[in-house]
């Protein structure tokens, strides 16, 4: 088994507190984990401006290389983890075993991170609009003529990651090439992708004292946000609303992500079946881009009833199967407690649970100490009834009726949104909605990525501010 | 001598320690009952027993035999329903615990804070805690027994005690309302004021901090140039559930620079039970002991709180106070934690691994004490 050290600025610290990481349908102990005090962190964060000097020492340029070749080892090598090492197999067996996410989507996620690890140099280019990346080290520099200045906000970027999708470290993958330190601290199931980066990234050449891992419970999230001055927090809606707002905190929450057929294209919504499926279940429903609402003015029924029949085919296999397509619930009582609050938003008038119909039993399947949620597909008359506007981590869509003139004013805070309408009225309202963050126009799923562009809130922009600067020779 | 002699001596020590705390108890359960030294709350409630506690209460054990204690008994008035007859005519105290909202739980005092920290004090190395020495008292001020008792810790050892001003109920509020901004400038004006006292030529060496502000402290100072033992402190004591084994070799490690800390378990309700000694030897680990007879810890089955589990096994703290001033028979306290066998020190039960109590833990507040 396993023994992974809280990792303090590189140089690995045995704490006298062990967490077990467990498999979760067994319980049989898969790995054992330091667990920080949140005063390490604090005391820690007094030498971050260390690690900004150490890469900003090392051209971005070369950085840019490094973190290629600990992509290549991430995906293919085998890579040291505490006391012991992990080939891709062993990584992608015990990040199944420890979160519930089926091999294969482990693999797939695994293929994403290493996607934006060897695009790094166009990913860059796109999310800092073509500048040169010379000005990030330097500070200033002159585009077109004028006089330019990007100021780092933070030497260090604050990680309070989740268990729930390896998919979510590709927005902290583009830090370290932008000479930006790493303070991470891993969900509580998922500490395997943070370790098995980091040190990936020290074996490709990035220096060790560049990145701090802390494993922990809730003192240690609040200390890395207290001691980071810019960090990025993933939780539910209760931590986004606490951190609103806030300049040095980015808060990535439910996405109620949707997708929404105009008037003009909803009596072809057949054609679009395939999209609708994929956007609610590809990688187990778990992601914030993939969609809890489908809204349409009419043949919502049809639509319910077609997403329902797809969904209610799903059903759980065992998680090396190659087509496992369900993700288990691993903290106990986790997905009961889920299936009794949809339970509850379904005593409202005009909602109807269309998979429940059709399934033919409960929407609980128990796997040893976790479980599995099945799809669910529900009807909803109107958007005022609250599942309407409810996700979960798993297939879970709300089919709602709304008038095409009520949508975007009801629709509420949406990460994706698929529009599918070659109505320019209607996109245009869409272009201008601001609480739609990414938005498809087109047959595009909501779960499709080019992750050439910005994912809530451009990371560029919230690690460096633009601002004015001059300069000019002192008369000798 | 031989380990069967250490061993008998250890018995010996054992049963005298639970030989004196039956004669305790029946001496306090005595005075509580008595209706001419027991106080109002006990002599109406020794009506609804069914028993007369002075007669069926012969030893420790017996203490079973009554109804568990309820802190919700202590909130609200009138206090003096709590003041024992037999205490007539003495000042009154009352100390306060909880209260971030709604009523706080009272209890009363006349002598009780000072006999318990003066008993701690025995417990407190010279060399460490040098009797004269000044002492500063970083946690929590307003009606709170430990602010009192610290002073007087440190009056009873020859010193002058400096305070701050330090208000935990609207620590908990910031903390509940997610004001973090708000809750790190409360902490840097606490640590402020600490700073300016410590600095200000009062040769202060010694104190007690949370854990929390105790960080806060070495951190500050750092910045100043200077550290805890730098700026001349030799013996801290500190206390709570946040000061677990690993938080204790991190301070010794990184924040105390020399000096020596020795942690504490207790509130409002009981004294203050010292901690067997601690360090890398035994890493860092931490074991309580209560200053029986007047206070007695036993580690409880989670569903019986009769049935003291065995040792080295987990289970829910029981505390039971026996002063003259204050009867207490079995408060479940919120947190659980470990049996541990009597030691040389304390030839009693102990309780280590103190943590909230896992099933409150969701709803507790864990605020700077």
């Amino acid at each position: 088994m396993l023994n992974l050290p809280v990792l303090r600025w590189g140089r690995p610290y045995e704490s006298l507190d062990v967490d077990e990481v467990v498999h979760f349908a067994t319980g049989e102990p898969i790995a054992r984990v330091g667990r920080a005090n949140g005063g390490l962190i604090h005391r820690d964060m007094r030498k971050a401006q260390r690690a900004r000097d150490a890469l900003t020492a090392i051209p971005i340029d070369a950085l840019i290389d490094m973190v290629a070749r600990a992509g290549e080892l991430y995906t293919d090598g085998t890579v040291e983890m505490g006391d012991g090492s992990q080939t891709p197999d062993e990584f992608v067996r015990a990040q199944s075993a420890s979160t519930g996410l089926p091999e294969h989507m482990c693999r797939a996620n695994m293929k994403k991170n290493a996607f934006v690890l060897a695009e790094m140099r166009n990913i860059l280019t796109s999310l800092t609009r073509g500048l040169d990346l010379e000005v990030l080290t330097r500070g200033h520099g002159e585009e077109r003529g004028v006089p330019i200045s990007y100021q780092a906000q933070s030497p260090v970027l604050g990680l309070v990651l989740p268990s729930n999708s390896p998919g979510v470290h590709t927005l902290w993958l583009p830090i370290v090439p932008m000479q930006i330190g790493l303070v991470l601290k891993p969900g509580p199931q998922e500490p395997w992708t943070p370790f098995r980066m980091a040190n990936a990234f020290f074996a490709a050449g990035v220096p060790r004292e560049t990145v701090s891992i802390y494993p922990g419970e809730g003192d240690v999230g609040a200390a890395v946000l207290d001691s980071c001055t810019r960090s990025l927090i993933f939780g539910g809606q209760p931590t986004v609303d606490r951190y609103r707002g806030n300049p040095r905190v980015q808060a990535h929450g439910p996405g109620f992500s949707k997708i929404v057929l105009g008037d003009d294209e909803v009596d072809n919504w057949e054609r679009h079946l395939d999209l609708m499926v994929e956007s609610v279940a590809l990688n187990s429903g778990r992601g914030c881009i993939n969609a809890s609402g489908i809204w349409a003015s009419r043949h919502t029924e049809a639509i319910a009833a077609a997403v329902a029949e797809r969904l209610a085919a799903i059903a759980p296999k065992p998680p090396d199967h190659p087509e496992a397509p369900l993700a288990a619930f691993t903290v106990p009582g986790t997905a009961q407690a889920i299936s009794q609050s949809i339970d509850a938003d379904l005593a409202a008038p005009g909602v109807r649970d269309v998979t429940a119909e059709l399934r033919g039993g409960g929407r609980v399947a128990e796997a040893g100490r976790g479980a599995y949620l099945l799809p669910t597909a529900v009807h909803c008359d109107s958007p005022d009834a609250p599942i309407a506007s409810r996700e979960y981590m798993f297939p879970f869509v709300s089919v709602v009726r709304c008038a095409e003139s009520d949508m975007i004013a009801r629709m509420g805070p949406t990460l994706v949104c698929t529009a599918i309408t070659s109505n320019a009225e209607l996109q245009r309202k869409l272009i201008d909605a601001v609480h739609i963050d990414r938005l498809n126009l087109g047959p595009v799923p909501t779960t499709r990525l080019n992750w050439m562009q910005p994912h809530e809130g451009n990371i560029v922009d919230f690690l460096f501010r633009a601002r004015a600067f001059q300069t000019a020779d002192i008369a000798v | 001598m031989s380990i069967s002699d250490s061993a008998g001596t250890a018995d010996a020590a054992a049963k005298a320690a639970r030989d004196r705390l039956d004669e305790w108890t029946r001496e306090v359960v005595a005075w509580h009952f008595d209706p001419a030294s027991g106080c109002p709350f006990w002599l109406d409630y020794a009506a609804s027993l069914g028993f007369d506690p002075r007669r069926e209460i012969g030893c420790f054990d017996d203490v079973k035999r009554m109804p568990p204690f309820e802190d919700e008994w202590l909130r609200g008035g009138p206090v003096e329903r709590w003041v024992p007859k037999g205490m007539a005519g003495k000042p009154v105290y009352v100390f306060e615990t909880g209260g971030t909202t709604g009523i706080p739980k009272t209890r009363i005092n006349c002598e009780d804070f000072r006999i318990d920290y003066e008993l701690f004090s025995e417990t407190l190395p010279d060399e460490h805690f040098p009797r004269g020495a000044n002492w500063l008292m970083l946690g929590p001020s307003g009606p709170r027994r430990l602010r009192l008792g610290v002073e007087h810790l440190c009056q009873h050892r020859g010193g002058v005690c400096f305070c701050v001003d330090l208000d935990p109920r609207w620590v908990i509020k910031l903390i509940r309302k997610g004001w973090t901004e708000h809750l790190e400038a409360y902490k840097d004006h606490v640590i402020d004021q600490a700073v300016t006292i410590l600095e200000a030529n009062h040769d202060i060496r010694c104190m007690f901090a949370t854990p929390k502000l105790l960080e806060a402290l070495a951190l500050k100072l750092e910045d100043r140039g200077t550290s805890i033992g730098g700026i001349g402190i030799q013996g801290i004591f500190s206390g709570g559930t946040e000061f677990t084994p690993q938080w204790n070799r991190f301070a010794h490690e990184e924040l105390l620079d020399g000096a020596y800390m020795t942690p504490t378990y207790g509130n409002t309700m009981m004294g203050l039970a010292g901690s067997a000694p601690t360090g890398p030897h035994n890493d860092y680990k931490i074991s309580y002991y209560a200053p029986q007879p007047r206070a007695v810890i036993e580690v409880v089955d989670f569903d019986d709180a009769s049935n003291v589990v065995e040792y080295g096994q987990t289970g829910r703290v029981k505390v039971t106070t026996l002063t003259r001033e204050f009867f207490m028979p079995g408060f479940l306290e919120r947190d659980e934690g470990e049996r541990e066998a009597p030691c040389e020190k304390y030839p009693w039960d102990g309780v280590s691994g103190v943590r909230p109590f896992h099933g409150f833990a969701a709803t507790t507040t864990v605020g700077v004490y």
